[in-house]
């Protein structure tokens, strides 16, 4: 294979090395040392296949999200930004799913888990699931979901699962990345034109309403939230303000309307060609 | 690895005292015939070692992978049975499969007919597994190495505003950079500019 022309190489190579060409991925955890520790029994195995799921369930719709921005961002490098913010969502949803499969014994694969279940069976956080809006929105709430999920998978690094452990271990300093890059955006649209801070005025208002679920789902991710909104309030003086919390939760499969068409669309392929490889 | 020592660590304790003579006395028995066999895994895995630290990064190809700090591990048994292990840079690394792909064709090409490559997510990459002949290498191609990791693991507070060191320019060597971009043609690198000699850079980012 030619190392300086990579799709030269990967055309003339067979099998998995086509690996850039579309599916027909290994496993995530291929070759990972999958044992469960001996102290973990059934129903604390079935307790971490339930948090693999919410936390992969998260991530995924979460990176959906994000790829939608792409052909639609304010700059090249915001969408070049968004797209890779969501790349590293997307494996650690593909690292969970896989080991969810195996700690709930049915050894279903990622894609079982991302394209084979419907909406009511997803249980991601509803804030995930709503649509990009207004460019502040996503700030917004991508400011709200990294500094969540890095509160929860910090506490998750010291899991009783080597695996959920390592992979949380691999996922604290990529989500504090991205709660920087979220955080400067809401500074420099809370700071910034009349109208840019209007709409990230807005735009914290929207998400307000969705926080107590986030608090309820993983208590662990309240406090770095709140500390991410003070630091932009105390830079902007712009505040989350009181809003009633939005009954229900997407951990007990409560959803918006806006799930199944997010699904709909993420798993087409999938669906019209079962267990198609390309 | 780290898994594989845990278990060693446990069948010791688990055999005790008892296990650990008759182990000995085996080995005392077979000294010689394992002493020929462990000579034999030690040249292949040397072999095999040297075969895995040519694969270039995929998509820094002036690194490898061994110079980028993936290759956690190569093993051999006398067989000549090789098993390599590598760990994801990123956890969304589209890189990592294509890594193990082609330290399974070269090690295949090299007569190895018996390849593992196993994945190791513990300890997590950080951008200090570079070596320094990497970081020579990525300077070299007009690419900022990353500079130390802020020290302790777990999450930091979220600061904003201008706390980041400067990153000299790989081409002038000036500290007169900023920062273009977060995100430049991989997850792994920033775009930054340089005041000096007014040329645009890559930043392989400290994480």
């Amino acid at each position: 294979m030619d190392d300086e022309n990579a799709y030269q190489s990967l055309a003339a190579a067979g099998g998995d090395a086509r690996w850039a060409f579309g599916t027909g991925f290994e496993d995530p955890l291929h070759g990972v040392d999958d044992a469960f520790p001996a102290g973990l029994d059934e129903a604390a195995r079935a307790d971490l296949a339930t948090r693999c799921v919410t936390l992969g369930d998260d991530a995924l719709v979460s990176a959906q999200r994000l790829a939608e921005w792409c052909t639609r961002a304010p700059e090249l490098e915001v969408e070049t930004a968004l797209a890779n913010i969501g790349l590293d969502l997307l494996g650690q949803a593909r690292l969970l799913y896989s080991r969810a499969g195996r700690a709930d014994g049915t050894g279903r694969g990622e894609d079982d888990f991302a394209y084979l279940r419907g909406p009511e069976e997803f249980r991601n956080v509803r804030l995930a699931e709503l649509p990009n809006g207004d460019f502040a929105f996503s700030v917004a709430r991508l400011l709200v979901l990294s500094s969540w999920r890095l509160g929860e998978l910090a506490g998750l690094t010291s899991s009783p699962d080597p695996v959920l452990a390592a992979v949380a271990a691999k996922a604290v300093p990529e989500l504090a990345y991205h709660r920087e890059y979220a955080a400067g955006w809401a500074v420099r649209l809370g700071d910034g034109t009349e109208e840019s801070r209007a709409r990230m005025g807005r735009a914290l208002g929207e998400v307000a309403p969705w926080l107590p679920e986030l608090y309820a789902a993983a208590p662990a991710g309240r406090e770095p939230v709140e500390e991410a909104l003070a630091l932009v309030a105390s830079e902007t003086g712009l505040a989350v303000p009181g809003a009633a919390p939005v009954p229900g939760s997407g951990r007990d499969g409560d959803h918006t309307g806006h799930l199944a068409p997010l699904l709909a669309e993420l798993q087409s392929v999938a669906r019209a060609h079962p267990g198609a490889v390309w | 690895m780290v898994s594989g020592a845990d278990g060693t660590a446990g069948r010791t304790a688990a055999d005790g005292t008892a296990g650990r003579t008759r182990a000995a006395e085996e080995t005392a028995g077979l000294a010689g015939a394992a002493g020929a066999a462990g000579d034999a895994a030690e040249r292949a895995a040397e072999r095999a070692r040297e075969v895995v630290s040519r694969v270039v990064d995929p998509e820094l190809p002036m690194l490898t992978l061994a110079d980028l700090g993936v290759v956690r591990g190569v093993e051999a048994d006398a067989a000549g049975a090789v098993t390599v292990s590598l760990t994801p840079t990123y956890s969304g690394c589209p890189a990592l499969a294509e890594m193990r792909a082609t330290v399974d064709a070269r090690l295949r090409e090299a007569g190895f007919a018996d390849v593992r490559v196993r994945t190791v997510l513990d300890p997590p990459w950080t951008t200090d597994w570079i070596t320094p002949a990497g970081r020579r290498a990525l300077a070299e191609h007009g690419i900022a190495p990353p500079g130390p990791r802020p020290p302790g693991r777990g999450p930091v507070p979220l600061t904003l505003g201008p706390v980041r060191r400067a990153v000299p320019c790989p081409r002038c060597g000036s500290r007169a950079t900023e920062e273009v971009a977060r995100f430049s043609g991989t997850a792994c690198r920033a775009l930054r500019r340089c005041a000096e000699c007014r040329e645009p850079f890559e930043h392989l980012k400290e994480i």
